[in-house]
């Protein structure tokens, strides 16, 4: 496991993992599995009539972490894996997913993954999700996640996914529906660059009484580069719901933000802001007037912007 | 020692050409606090702005220390140890004040204790400021008043300041004078001071007036402070003829 130098420098770019993960893992690389542990509370198994794992949380598991990062290191790979995350009540846990891919060929690589997560009573999880791309080859590096979120009441999900670079092609697509006082916090983070192209596409259902929504998306696009954002809050209930996209675009890229918010109950209390712009010629000089270069003071306020 | 000789600010307006800088020429010597004031649009900030490398005059020259700036860039002009404080600072989504005050001491390890002596010098507590983002969320006294502790950070050779007081509370107004008294017993930096507040005026060792994008009136505070107010009387009409503005 993790014996080839572009391993480890995926895993640690995806999932910051140095070594041998503590806990629960289960690395997936190249259509196959490249190291899995289960722990007393949290079981790992391969399905049996398709690719993907399930992963079962027992109730009451608190303070641990579980890593399921996939490196895709050869060109030509294309697959579809089903993860189905069964979590019980009273949990409070961590899962570092992510995804790497090495392409130095001809030929696309791209992984579309579908998890599934069953949230229980009161349950908090806080789910890490890092996208990168690099190699020198022509073909492409493709990503398209589909993430569906049941969570039951009292369930809290911190959703956080980061775009690093290098993905020439995603298709995103999230759905969350959450239950009495449940609470969803999405914060999605994405860069694009080249000619590459970026499409999000989500959806909160907030069911149950009292559930809360938030989410906070913020992009750059660079260069020629085109993304799509197209983020729906549904409130059926006495809900809160806030939608909040801010883009910086740059080049010659093009942006489409187009946030909705739905409610089907007089008690809905929803909110959404977009907003799409270029970075401030004043941001520019009042890092300049610190000594940062104009290329310095740019990267500055990128980093921040996607931190 | 910073000169300005016969700097030129004029732009297009339409046919027309507009002076915006006409012809100033100025000498500040080390460690000294001067305060530029006078009438909206009299060209105060630009002149500032000049010094900063943030505007291009048209003619004349710049020197700090003896070197030539009058070509250099904002970054060089910063590198150089000149530092601009904004009337309106921009905000930033994502940076923190921590990140602000790092990037403007120039030390990437700054520790939280000098954050916290910047803050305090401007009457912000670092608890409950340092991971806050400079972005929306603060009011524009507090964006201020971050944006002045970014400059106490940089610790530079030439500290310009553009209307420090503006938007800031009495209570912090009293500790930021208190904090330029300070900065200018220790003899460690120059003070160029825009402002309209008596106060801020009263400690300068000398005040310009500039109006009309030229030098009206150079003295003490005490010698300055009675002209400013028999000018604003002199230069209303309803105020010196009791009759309605023309």
């Amino acid at each position: 496991m993790m014996e080839y130098q572009v391993d480890r420098e995926l895993l640690e770019k995806i999932a910051d993992l140095v070594g041998k993960p503590v806990g629960a893992f289960n690395i997936r690389k190249d259509c196959g599995c490249d190291g899995r542990q289960s722990t007393e509370n949290i079981e790992i198994t391969g399905k049996e009539d398709k690719p993907g794992i399930d992963i079962r949380i027992k109730a009451g598991t608190k303070g641990e972490t579980c890593y399921i990062p996939v490196i895709i290191t050869q060109s030509g790979i294309n697959e579809m894996v089903y993860n189905d995350f069964f979590i019980g009540e009273d949990c409070d846990v961590d899962i570092v997913a992510g995804c790497g891919i090495h392409n130095c060929g001809e030929q696309d690589s791209r992984h579309d993954g579908i998890h599934t997560f069953y949230v229980g009573k009161n349950s908090r999880v806080k789910y890490t999700e890092k996208h990168y791309g690099d190699g020198d080859g022509r073909g492409g590096r493709i990503m398209n996640p589909q993430t569906v979120v049941y969570l039951e009441e009292g369930a809290v999900i911190q959703m956080d996914t980061t775009q690093i670079r290098g993905v020439d092609s995603t298709k995103r697509d999230t759905k969350i529906v959450c239950g009495k006082d449940a609470e969803a916090i999405i914060t999605e983070r994405l860069l694009t660059h080249g000619d590459q192209i970026a499409e999000s596409d989500m959806e909160i259902v907030l069911d149950g009484e009292n559930a809360k929504g938030r989410v906070i998306s913020r992009s750059v696009a660079q260069d020629e580069s085109s993304q799509v954002f197209y983020p729906r809050m549904v409130g059926n209930a006495a809900c809160f719901g806030h939608v909040q996209c801010d883009s910086i675009i740059m080049g010659e890229a093009r942006i489409k933000s187009i946030p909705a918010i739905t409610a089907n109950c007089t008690e809905a209390q929803l909110v959404h802001e977009a907003a799409i712009g270029k970075i401030a010629g004043d941001q520019l000089l009042k890092l300049q007037t610190l000594g940062l270069s104009e290329e310095e003071a740019e990267d500055c306020i990128l980093k921040g912007f996607l931190a | 020692m910073l000169e300005l000789k016969n700097i030129r600010y004029a732009v297009r307006d339409g046919d027309d050409e507009l002076v915006i800088l006409d012809d100033i020429s100025l000498t500040i010597d080390d460690h000294k606090l001067v305060v530029f004031t006078g009438p909206n649009g009299g060209g105060k900030t630009t002149l500032a702005k000049v010094i900063m490398g943030l505007v291009t005059p048209t003619a004349g020259q710049i020197l700090w220390n003896g070197q030539d700036i009058t070509d250099l860039g904002i970054t060089e002009r910063a590198k150089l140890g000149i530092s601009y404080g904004f009337q309106q600072p921009p905000r930033f989504k994502g940076l923190t004040v921590k990140d602000l005050l790092t990037l403007a001491s120039g030390n990437e390890k700054l520790s939280k204790d000098k954050c916290c002596q910047y803050l305090t010098k401007v009457g912000l507590c670092a608890n409950d400021y340092l991971d806050r983002e400079v972005d929306v969320s603060l009011s524009g006294g507090e964006v201020k008043r971050i944006e002045i502790a970014s400059i106490l950070a940089r610790n530079s050779g030439l500290m310009i300041f553009d209307e420090p007081e503006a938007g800031i509370d009495l209570w912090s107004f009293a500790r930021l004078t208190e904090t330029f008294e300070q900065i200018h017993a220790a003899g460690s930096a120059t003070m160029i001071i825009i402002s309209h507040q008596e106060r801020i005026i009263s400690l300068a060792d000398e005040v310009i007036v500039v109006g009309d994008g030229m030098i009206r009136h150079r003295g003490t505070a005490e010698e300055i402070l009675p002209q400013i107010l028999a000018d604003t009387l002199s230069g209303c009409p309803v105020l010196t003829k009791g009759g309605a503005a023309q």
